[in-house]
């Protein structure tokens, strides 16, 4: 049975968090995600949850203590966006290096300079080798279902996951939203059994050593390997999600692009725009199509090249800028991905929404328009654009 | 292997320190009064006692530091400049 | 029971042989004197900041940590990642899922440069949210593992590799910061400082406390480094009465705001008696560089004619 609710992707992620019942969350408020370490306050007031709350002091100590939660043998949430996550930055490596599920949510927002508080994808992908897996979600039911399938891919994967979903456009939008019964979650998440952990009555462990070259290189490459088999793994747990709630999940999900001429790839919630860009083409027998993925972390590198290989013409939308002077980072690892899988499209990049500057359906509209021009005459004459900014397009 | 952790607890042991050692402890069991002053003081933790009966300096670790010696209220310990010949 | 040195010597070391500190250091022995007021049948987890100790305690596959479990994460929040570790003990003994009978005691290990300077924040932070943990400071004024660079504890006019004695300027140019008085501004229920004095009654008393007082507590642990202040292996001890004789290093502490200074030297020595023993501070000795020590000599009478103000206030106070 399931619960028909409304929701913003703040209050579905938090709902997700208090059905989980994590044994410790430690948070330090930052906009957009705030509202999740408050609702979750809430519920350890209100004694809907026996979680040990920690309001630390900073996002550093935030992740350290999750950190130490997690080692202890306690299972682990937090939350965070933009400068919260960068502050993050060494101990997000750590917490992967120690092989710690621990699940972050991310409000993705831009990084400073300029501050600004609105929706990008600088954050998230500024810590894309950090080792977490990364699942990115377009509105709050997928925050939802990822926040829950995101525990058990941790703990299966033993590696942190880190749940990616829009500041402000899904975080403080309400939608329709389907959530599942407490015990479904209880039963679906089960209780964590680490095997190695600090506070093991049977023996005392030490984590966090120094190691030497040779250990070194081989426990960075058991990290690799991990994050390798992760991709099973996020299968396996979809399909178990799925036989939950019936609702599936894959890597990646396909948008009339079987068939389609011109397509583009591209994340979270301006994936739900393009949908209704991609509806009204298909209306006028203008076979476009697009690519959302799910997992960017690992990098379904050799699946995605093969659902791209019919095209006539690619756009891969960045709302992130690597600032190499050539692309963003979507881009470099789609296109290279193709490169290792020798297919070949006539492929753009668009740079876009960066400080959450509006991409309407117009917007993506142009960038079909492009992707027709560039599938007649087999051109591409420019890389990369700005959307908006210098795209040259004349509405 | 696939991760960091150390499971045996103080498996240290296994390491031997005592190659560091440019100078060695000499105990004389008649001097040693088994005060006990030099056994917490010892940075290696390899000054040996059996029910407050000092047993002895671990070679094995003793790094030469010459703590003990110094710490020892009856000079029962006097460092040896190894002879390396 | 009254303090046995001959008791207590029979307890386990928790930081066993085949680590790598230097020899003669000053910090593995102040780590043992701590630990060992643990209760035997106790268990407990230690964090330590990056630095000296944790990179000559933790080699995989080494680890010099027995019966406590280890966690290093990083260089500036040992406190916190403590405070993770202490909450989720809270969190599966609630849950039952830690038999009640076993106690479980949370210890933090950081230098000074670990504890005063980049992980201050974090000391801060979990002792603010009153985490159930103790700090120890072993404290050797500078930061020793990266080779000697100033701290903010390192001593005025010491030389470091980052406050050389130069022609211009004298070794460190700034006072020591005095972390020990912070924490007490923490409303801590317990504060110390300490040093491997005589017989290590007093780390082993001040240990105990700050191991068994409810809440959170803190401890400066002077922690003398041969290499980084330059003095013969041999001398830790002697170095260490130098200090607290000449009351450069005072031994007090604080209970719930209540000052006691735990010794007295009868004949207060003056610091030079300390200085002179040490390579850092040789440059003072030059004729030119006199009046430094005049000067070093009155900040150290400062703190002790503070400390013992402090005891007669609080003392007083708490009476009323």
């Amino acid at each position: 049975m399931s619960i028909r609710e409304r929701l913003s992707g703040n209050e579905a992620v938090a709902t997700a968090m208090k059905q989980i019942n994590p044994d410790v969350v430690a948070a330090y408020p930052i906009t957009p995600s705030t509202e999740i370490p408050q609702y979750f306050s809430n519920f350890v007031a209100n004694g809907s949850v026996t979680t040990e709350f920690v309001p630390v002091e900073s996002e550093h100590s935030a992740i350290s203590a999750c950190i130490g939660a997690s080692a202890a043998g306690s299972r682990v949430m937090s939350a965070t966006s933009s400068q919260g996550l960068a502050l993050m930055f060494e101990m997000l490596y750590i917490a992967s290096g120690l092989r710690l599920p621990i699940v972050l949510i991310v409000a993705n927002r831009a990084l400073s300079a300029p501050i600004n508080i609105h929706n990008d994808h600088s954050d998230s992908m500024g810590v894309r080798d950090a080792g977490f897996i990364q699942l990115y979600c377009e509105n709050n039911q997928e925050a939802y279902d990822n926040t829950v399938m995101a525990v058990k891919i941790a703990e299966k994967a033993k590696l942190p996951v880190m749940v990616c979903y829009d500041g402000f456009i899904t975080s403080h939008s309400v939608e329709n939203i389907t959530l599942m019964e407490n015990e479904e979650i209880q039963k679906f998440v089960g209780t964590y059994k680490p095997e190695e952990y600090l506070l093991d009555e049977k023996r005392n462990i030490s984590m966090g050593p120094l190691d030497l070259q040779k250990y070194y290189y081989e426990h960075r490459k058991d990290i690799a390997d991990a994050m390798r088999d992760a991709k099973d793994i996020i299968k396996e747990v979809s399909e178990e999600f799925a036989k939950v709630t019936g609702r599936k999940y894959e890597l990646y999900e396909k948008y009339k692009l079987d068939d389609a001429e011109i397509g583009i790839v591209v994340l979270n919630s301006t994936a739900g725009t393009a949908k209704d860009v991609v509806d009204s083409l298909r209306e006028k027998n203008i076979k476009a199509g697009l690519l959302k993925p799910r997992a960017f972390r690992p990098l379904p590198y050799n699946e995605i090249p093969n659902e791209l290989k019919h095209l006539k013409a690619l756009a891969i939308l960045d709302k992130s800028d690597s600032v190499n002077g050539y692309c963003g980072p979507l881009f470099s690892e789609i296109t290279s991905a193709m490169y290792s899988s020798n297919v070949h499209v006539n492929t753009v990049n668009y740079i876009y929404g960066l400080g959450g500057f509006d991409v309407k359906t117009d917007d993506i509209l142009e960038v079909y328009n492009n992707l027709q021009n560039i599938a007649k005459t087999g051109k591409v004459d420019k890389t990369t654009y700005y959307l908006e900014l210098e795209d040259g397009g004349e509405k | 292997m696939n991760n960091s952790n150390i499971l045996k607890d103080g498996n240290s042991v296994e390491f031997k320190t005592g190659a560091w050692r440019a100078r060695t402890p000499n105990h004389s069991k008649d001097k040693c009064k088994n005060c006990m002053m030099c056994v917490p003081f010892c940075p290696e933790a390899c000054i040996k006692q059996k029910d407050n009966i000092l047993v002895g300096i671990d070679l094995d670790y003793c790094k030469g530091c010459g703590v003990c010696a110094k710490v020892c209220p009856f000079n029962a310990i006097e460092m040896k400049d190894n002879n390396n010949d | 029971m009254p303090y046995n040195l001959k008791e207590v010597v029979k307890k386990q070391n928790r930081l066993v042989s085949g680590h790598r500190m230097c020899a003669g250091c000053g910090a593995p022995v102040t780590i043992n004197a701590v630990l060992r007021a643990l209760k035997e049948e106790d268990n407990a987890v230690v964090a330590a900041a990056t630095g000296c100790l944790e990179v000559s305690t933790c080699i995989y596959p080494y680890t010099s940590w027995k019966n406590v479990s280890f966690i290093h994460s990083a260089f500036e929040c040992a406190s916190a990642t403590l405070s993770g570790v202490e909450t989720a003990y809270n969190s599966l003994k609630k849950q039952g899922k830690l038999s009640k009978d076993k106690e479980t005691k949370f210890i933090a290990f950081g230098g000074d440069g670990g504890t005063l300077d980049i992980g201050l924040q974090s000391l801060s932070g979990a002792m603010e949210r009153r985490h159930n943990i103790t700090y120890v400071c072993y404290d050797n004024g500078a930061y020793m593992n990266t080779g000697t660079q100033r701290s903010s504890s390192t001593p005025h006019f010491a030389d470091t590799t980052t406050s050389p004695a130069g022609k211009v300027t004298q070794g460190k140019v700034q006072p020591r910061k005095d972390l020990t008085e912070i924490m007490v501004k923490h409303n801590l229920p317990y504060v110390a400082q300490t040093a491997l004095f005589g017989n290590l009654k007093d780390i082993y008393e001040k240990a105990e406390k700050a191991i068994y007082t409810d809440g959170p507590t803190y401890i400066s642990a002077f922690s003398p480094c041969p290499r980084g202040w330059g003095y013969p292996t041999e001398d830790l001890a002697v170095i260490s009465k130098l200090a607290v004789e000449t009351c450069f290093w005072p031994l007090y502490e604080i209970e719930n705001g209540v000052y006691k200074v735990t010794y007295k030297p009868a004949k207060k020595l003056p610091v030079e008696e300390f200085l002179k023993t040490q390579k850092r501070f040789k440059h003072l000795f030059k004729e030119e560089n006199k009046d430094l020590i005049d000067e070093i000599q009155k900040e150290v009478d400062k703190k002790w004619d503070y400390l013992l103000m402090m005891e007669e206030v609080t003392n007083k106070q708490k009476e009323d």
